[in-house]
């Protein structure tokens, strides 16, 4: 964010060399905790040369894990879309009983371990779980097979949406709204032409993060999927059990694939950001030329 | 009161009942079914598996190691976004988004680049071997892992904190004769603290759930190395359900403590602050 305050120098400032020390030591901390074990995946995933490389990336059983992380991410994030605009609109253009306690709830899947989260779904459907019985009758799979790996999944992305938009749609109030109800719109076209464009950036910033959550989520999906290979094994655990093997080239090629995205993720989140605060900056500027 | 205020706003009633309909299906009632499985244990048996010695290891190691990763992050976290805010040099855009890159890069991939770069022959590791110092498949390797995936909260609360605060009031400490470190410790630090502890317990919460990345470089040997998250792992795998779901219990209440002691925090920061 932009500092824009007028500071007197000598004042308000360290020594020079209080400052390169504080920068220096914050600087090394940053390399050796984030920049070394980043570097170091692509270095391993590329230590035997681009051929293994790439072998590694076109097998079979890594590709179908690519589907499969595809797959669970396509249907969990936009569930999850769905319900955080849900939720958002109820709590912040509305006000009524039990609302923090909503809120909090919302929030719980963030504080539960995701070993937990993996459990709780096979207490419910696994085969010694309370539906079990009724589903091996009627020969539906869900613990050790994808809808599982789905569910486990959404229970972990859950709140993103809905943080994000929650505190950003309480902010903004709902006169907007109200102005173009008494000018005769609709519901619908209130939310999609009124709503909708102001919170276009949170609501894409909460999706980023919780569509990175559900590509690489791991100790959830681990506990629900049975690791079968080329069934059942999404990228995160595909890593897993070639490193197990030592196939490593194998292991950091997989890896590879996810700290490419997770470094998409971070450009896209600060290109949103970066818009967001553009946005507001304009929407400042004109609300003082009035 | 009425349960709701009136509003000319439509869609109550389909977005809320939406929310707990959906709030229900995927959170309320699976959760539910951890209390009720554990309802089947008769409280000695419950007991018996929670104070195993093995089990109370596990919590000694997670709990133990995720206190000293939030610490680390405590200090190391403050010092970030201190230098984020205050201080300009080239790249910092870059090193701020890279503060979040805990958050976007799957812990699975943290947990293995870690036990790569601190295994003896690694390129860390290589260098505290003749130290005598070894990180990886030891409880040191654990503090290590969460660090990492722990890193960002800290930055991420008390930044924007230290960014909104006022520089008058340093200027006014200064003109009455303070030094600089006196402002620190007199004025910047109790105006930071309260983000300082949410952001610590934020980390804390974050840690003690925490398991990609830290069965790569644990070696998950019992009672030294093993986290109480794959305890409940193991004792899944030996069909022991009932033991995974007490020990996932306690696991949870401790979630359960956590998330309301955040809240606090959250509501005094605020308070502190003087906004709504």
């Amino acid at each position: 964010m932009a500092n824009n305050k007028i500071r007197r120098p000598g004042i308000t400032d360290e020594a020079p060399w209080v400052k390169w020390l504080l920068t220096g030591i914050a600087l090394v901390f940053i390399g050796l905790f984030l920049l070394i074990p980043l570097v170091s995946v692509f270095f391993e995933a590329l230590r035997k040369g681009w051929e293994l490389y790439l072998a590694a990336l076109v097998e079979p059983d890594a590709l179908s894990a690519v589907k499969l992380t595809l797959v669970t991410a396509l249907i969990a994030v936009p569930l999850n879309l769905t319900f955080g605009v849900a939720a958002a609109w109820a709590i912040a253009k509305f006000e009524f009983k039990g609302k923090s306690v909503l809120i909090t709830l919302i929030d719980l899947p963030f504080s539960v371990s995701p070993v937990v989260a993996g459990l709780i779904y096979v207490l419910l459907f696994g085969a010694h779980g309370w539906f079990g019985e009724w589903l091996g009758a009627h020969d539906i799979k869900i613990i050790f097979a994808v809808p599982g790996i789905v569910l486990a999944t959404i229970f972990v992305t859950f709140p993103f949406v809905a943080r994000e938009l929650i505190p950003l749609m309480e902010a903004q109030g709902s006169d907007e709204e109200q102005a173009a109800l008494v000018l005769g719109a609709s519901g619908l076209q209130t939310f999609w032409r009124v709503t909708l464009p102001n919170i276009k950036w949170g609501l894409l910033y909460g999706v980023i993060l919780a569509n990175a959550r559900a590509m690489g989520e791991f100790g959830a999906v681990s506990v629900v999927s049975g690791h079968i290979r080329g069934m059942t094994n999404t990228i995160p655990l595909h890593v897993e059990i070639l490193y197990n093997e030592y196939n490593f080239v194998g292991a950091f090629a997989c890896a590879s694939i996810l700290a490419l995205l997770a470094l998409v993720t971070l450009a896209l989140k600060s290109w949103v950001e970066w818009k967001a605060e553009r946005d507001d900056e304009a929407a400042r500027i004109a609300a003082n030329a009035e | 009161m009425a349960f709701k205020k009136p509003s000319v706003l439509p869609g109550f009633n389909l977005s809320l009942g939406y929310t707990i309909f959906y709030l229900g299906l995927i959170v309320l009632v699976p959760l539910s079914a951890l209390i009720f499985k554990t309802a089947g244990l008769s409280w000695a048996d419950f007991w018996q598996t929670v104070s195993n010695p093995r089990v109370v290891a596990s919590y000694r190691l997670t709990f133990g190691a995720s206190l000293i990763a939030a610490g680390i992050n405590m200090l190391f976290g403050l010092l970030v976004a201190w230098v984020l805010v205050r201080y300009s040099f080239p790249g910092k855009r870059l090193i701020d988004a890279m503060v979040d890159l805990p958050f976007a890069l799957p812990t699975a991939v943290a947990g293995i680049a870690l036990a790569t770069l601190y295994a003896p022959n690694g390129w860390i590791g290589q260098w505290l071997e003749p130290l005598g110092l070894k990180v990886a498949f030891t409880p040191l390797g654990v503090v290590l892992a969460l660090t990492f995936i722990s890193l960002p909260f800290v930055v991420r609360t008390v930044q924007p904190v230290l960014e909104d605060m006022e520089i008058e009031l340093e200027e006014a400490a200064s003109s009455l004769g303070a030094t600089r470190w006196q402002i620190f410790a007199k004025v910047i630090f109790p105006t930071v603290w309260p983000a300082l502890l949410t952001g610590f317990t934020l980390a804390f919460a974050r840690a003690i759930g925490e398991f990609g990345s830290v069965v790569f470089i644990a070696g998950n040997m019992p009672m030294v190395s093993e986290i109480t998250p794959l305890l409940i792992i193991a004792k899944l795998e030996q069909f022991d359900y009932l033991g995974a779901t007490a020990i996932a219990l306690v696991m949870l209440v401790a979630s359960f403590v956590l998330l309301l002691v955040i809240n606090l925090l959250q509501w005094w920061t605020a308070k502190r602050l003087g906004r709504r």
